[in-house]
């Protein structure tokens, strides 16, 4: 193999790849990004993640209808959702520890529930091929695109815009940045930031499935590496814009994809290492980011990380 | 109503009246029987200290509080304002202290999602055409496409109002709307506002405790005392010292220290070149050189968010300065707690519960934060011994007249004015060299208002070297021997007290824009 071959193999396998790992953490990202620019931290979101695997990836197998366990998943997390903003509303409930315990709620009822589908194998969303023009078959194997990736840059961008031009998206802002001027436009606070959280967690549930039905593919107890948690550092360090949230996963799924594609090439030294890129990159970004001398520019004022 | 106002189609200005308006919370009646009428088109003050009950009866007006009893009339008919949105729909609209603006949203945003009735959708291009539509009939102009967070306190404090006006809110409660502004602003403020009623497009309800705004702008004025109005009337009818009268009552208000001129001016403390950063890393305060000399009051004027608080962290170790030095005694100091209790240096600040004190610790636990570690209270190292810290605090409790139920009580049970009194005892009941003061008074009552600027005199005749921060003009102008003006970041002028007047600072601390 010539070098050039081998590197043309390493950036396809990695363009495949970052598209492949990057659709859960554009989804969880986009899905936490819409919760605390209400104004909380939904740490839970691993949990829904999980869940949303193992549901919809039930649901697939029980239906062999994939897009259906999708919608399902995202259903179910809403209900996590819609939990975390119920008990965030009760006086002295501190967001960040809610998130904690329904990380570890969501999780424990999924493996609980998933013991029976470890072993079936359910049917998988399909991929849409975008490149039959090419001769290539690297390159025809790397453009089988995933539609919820496509989904997922569709809600980014849609996201973006509403965030700016609907009152909804307004309304959502400002309950995120200051609470009293939230109240004094006679906002229900507590109803906007549930709902946000429960949109939020509609995301990640999608996010989940993506694990169980297209990548990986199947439904077992190690399916998730974190995402739900990398996908609160994604949101800081894309600085809670929808359409830097997709760069920034788009980032994070390259990292994540470096392993995997140096060892298709016979590069097997440090693979271990490799992998561990998008977790030594998240603490990169942590440092990066932040300084013991200035808060974090762009964060929603009501987060209680930057009060 | 008069017959003027339906021939003229121009005056859209609202009367509102209460009649024996009463609020009881638990122990306390906040309002007694209060009635007031401010006419349509009129400017009215509503006068009056701290815990007169101001506050309460404008929030029975919005419809935050209900009233235990009392009506209340829009143009002569009565209305029942359950919540601020039946106050919005009767055509009252209130202008906080503290803004309401979003700060990451722009002025056309906050001004649009105000609306009730804001588009799902929003149609940013024909919404702009309506704004300035809008803003051509009203004297306040502010840049609509900036981030609030970016505006000064001047046009965040007309953005507020036009709020108001774009929502056709025609009768306006302002809570003191120049708290946060220059003298220049606030003139400007008043005076278009006053053009408003003039012209009858607006009627004004203003909570303020300066005379100098009630006498410039308002026509009526009602001043309330514990909850009851003492009097009301034209303004021209009365006088300051009537109307400072009737505010106080029979407290009786400790007179001020008088100043004793100090021989020797050993200079104390020097600042030199400091420059430091916000949290945004962004320069806070920029080469801010200053000299204090002994038994000299350094009294630094401006309008709060130029640099004062973060000169304040800077000086008492809170942030760290990205250059200068500071000197006491012409040595080194760093703000550090040994170098503090070596070169005796002490401070106190607004908001006591927030910045120097431990809300959920006791009084006797908060008077000892300077003392804890050193005999008699801690007899060995690491070793905390509460008899000696109970007796020290019972003195202090005594000696500057803290009202509080035992020495175990939390401060944060306490009222402001006993707070900040418990901390005054905490810093001044040493030997003072130097002390550092930012906005000692603000939100208390007048008698803690006179014993605290009185103490403040003491140590200063006594030979301290002391740096008062204010917001408040009449505080620096009463108590400082040396006056500086922060604005931007920048000390901008310097002056002995006896060269300068109110109108030269005035007008420094709105920069040289």
């Amino acid at each position: 193999m010539s070098g050039d071959a081998g590197l043309m193999t390493v950036l396809l396998a990695m363009f495949a790849g970052a598209i492949r790992v990057s659709t859960p953490f554009l989804f969880v990202s986009l899905g936490e990004m819409l919760t605390e620019k209400s104004g909380r931290i939904n740490l839970g979101l691993e949990g829904t993640l999980v869940f949303g695997a193992m549901s919809g990836y039930a649901i697939s197998y029980h239906t062999g209808l994939p897009w259906l366990g999708v919608l399902v998943a995202g259903i179910c997390g809403s209900g996590f959702g819609a939990l975390h903003g119920y008990l965030c509303k009760l006086p002295k409930v501190n967001d960040i520890a809610i998130g904690i315990a329904l990380m570890l709620f969501g999780t424990g009822l999924a493996f609980f529930f998933g013991k029976a589908y470890i072993q079936p194998s359910a049917p998988r969303l399909p991929s849409i091929s975008f490149g039959t023009w090419s001769e290539h078959p690297g390159v025809r194997q790397a453009l089988e695109i995933n539609p919820l990736f496509l989904l997922g840059i569709a809600l980014a961008v849609f996201l973006w815009w509403a965030l700016k031009n609907t009152r909804y998206g307004l309304t959502i802002r400002t309950t995120g940045d200051s609470a009293p001027a939230a109240l004094a436009l006679g906002i229900n606070v507590d109803k906007v930031r549930l709902l946000s959280t429960m949109a939020g967690g509609f995301f990640a549930g999608i996010g989940g499935s993506f694990l169980s039905l297209y990548y990986p593919g199947s439904w077992t107890e190690g399916l998730s590496s974190g995402q739900g948690l990398m996908a609160v550092a994604l949101v800081i360090f894309a600085r809670w814009n929808p359409i830097a949230c997709f760069w920034a996963a788009l980032l994070f799924g390259a990292a994540g994809a470096l392993g995997p594609a140096l060892q298709s090439i016979g590069i097997s030294r440090g693979y271990h290492f490799f992998n561990a890129a998008p977790y030594i990159l998240t603490l990169l970004i942590m440092i990066a980011s932040s300084s013991p001398r200035r808060s974090l520019k762009g964060a929603p004022g009501e987060l209680s990380i930057t009060k | 109503m008069s017959v003027t106002q339906f021939a003229d189609p121009e005056f859209r200005a609202i009367g509102v009246e209460t009649l024996g308006m009463t609020k009881v919370f638990a122990s306390l009646t906040a309002l007694d029987d209060v009635s007031i009428r401010v006419t349509p088109g009129s400017f009215h003050a509503l006068l009056g200290e701290n815990g007169a009950g101001k506050s309460t009866l404008v929030k029975c007006m919005m419809g935050f509080y209900q009233p235990t009893s009392g009506t209340m009339l829009v143009d002569d008919s009565e209305v029942e304002i359950p919540n601020p949105r039946a106050a919005h729909a009767c055509g009252i609209g209130m202008v906080y202290q503290h803004f309401t603006l979003v700060p990451s949203l722009t002025a056309a945003e906050n001004l649009v999602i105000a609306r009730a009735d804001t588009p799902a959708v929003i149609d940013w291009k024909s919404e702009r055409r309506a704004l300035n539509a809008f803003l051509e009939t009203t004297p306040f102009k502010v840049p609509l496409d900036v981030q609030v967070s970016s505006l000064s306190a001047g046009e965040k404090q007309k953005l507020e109002i036009l709020k108001q006006l774009y929502l056709d809110q025609r009768f306006l409660i302002l809570d003191e709307p120049t708290s946060v502004l220059t003298p220049d602003e606030a003139d400007e403020v008043l005076g278009l506002l006053r053009g408003m009623t003039e012209a009858g497009e607006l009627t004004i309800l203003m909570i303020t405790h300066k005379f100098r705004e009630v006498t410039a702008y308002a026509d009526d004025v009602t001043v309330l005392r514990r909850g009851r109005v003492v009097d009301s009337g034209r303004v021209q009818d009365l006088s300051v010292e009537e109307m400072s009268r009737m505010m106080i009552g029979e407290t009786e208000i400790r007179e001020s220290a008088a100043r004793v001129d100090q021989p020797e001016k050993a200079l104390k403390l020097e600042l030199a070149g400091l420059f430091a950063d916000d949290d945004s890393e962004l320069p806070a305060i920029e080469a801010i050189s200053l000299k204090i000399h002994a038994g000299e009051i350094l009294g630094i004027a401006g309008v709060s968010g130029n640099g004062q608080s973060e000169l304040i962290e800077v000086l008492s170790g809170q942030r760290q300065p990205t250059d200068g030095r500071i000197f006491v005694d012409k040595q080194p100091y760093e703000p550090e707690r040994d170098q503090m209790d070596r070169f005796k240096v002490f401070g106190f600040s607004e908001e006591p519960l927030k910045n120097v004190a431990v809300p959920n610790m006791s009084v006797a636990e908060n008077m000892a934060f300077r003392t804890f570690d050193k005999a008699p209270i801690s007899p060995f190292k690491g070793w905390l011994s509460p008899p000696p810290m109970r007796k020290r605090a019972r003195e202090l409790i005594a000696a500057y007249r803290v009202k509080t139920p035992s020495t175990e009580e939390p401060i944060e049970n306490l009222s402001g004015g006993n707070v900040q009194r418990a901390i005054l005892a905490r810093e001044l009941s040493h030997e003072v060299d130097i002390l550092i003061v930012a906005n000692p008074c603000f939100g208390l009552d007048f008698a803690s208002v006179a014993e605290i600027r009185a103490q403040i005199m003491d140590q200063r005749n006594k030979g301290a070297a002391i740096l008062l921060v204010s917001e408040d003009l009449d505080e620096i102008l009463e108590l400082a021997d040396t006056v500086a003006v922060m604005s931007e970041g920048r000390v901008t002028y310097q002056s002995p007290m006896t060269e300068t007047d109110r109108a030269t600072i005035g007008h420094a601390m709105a920069g040289h824009h």
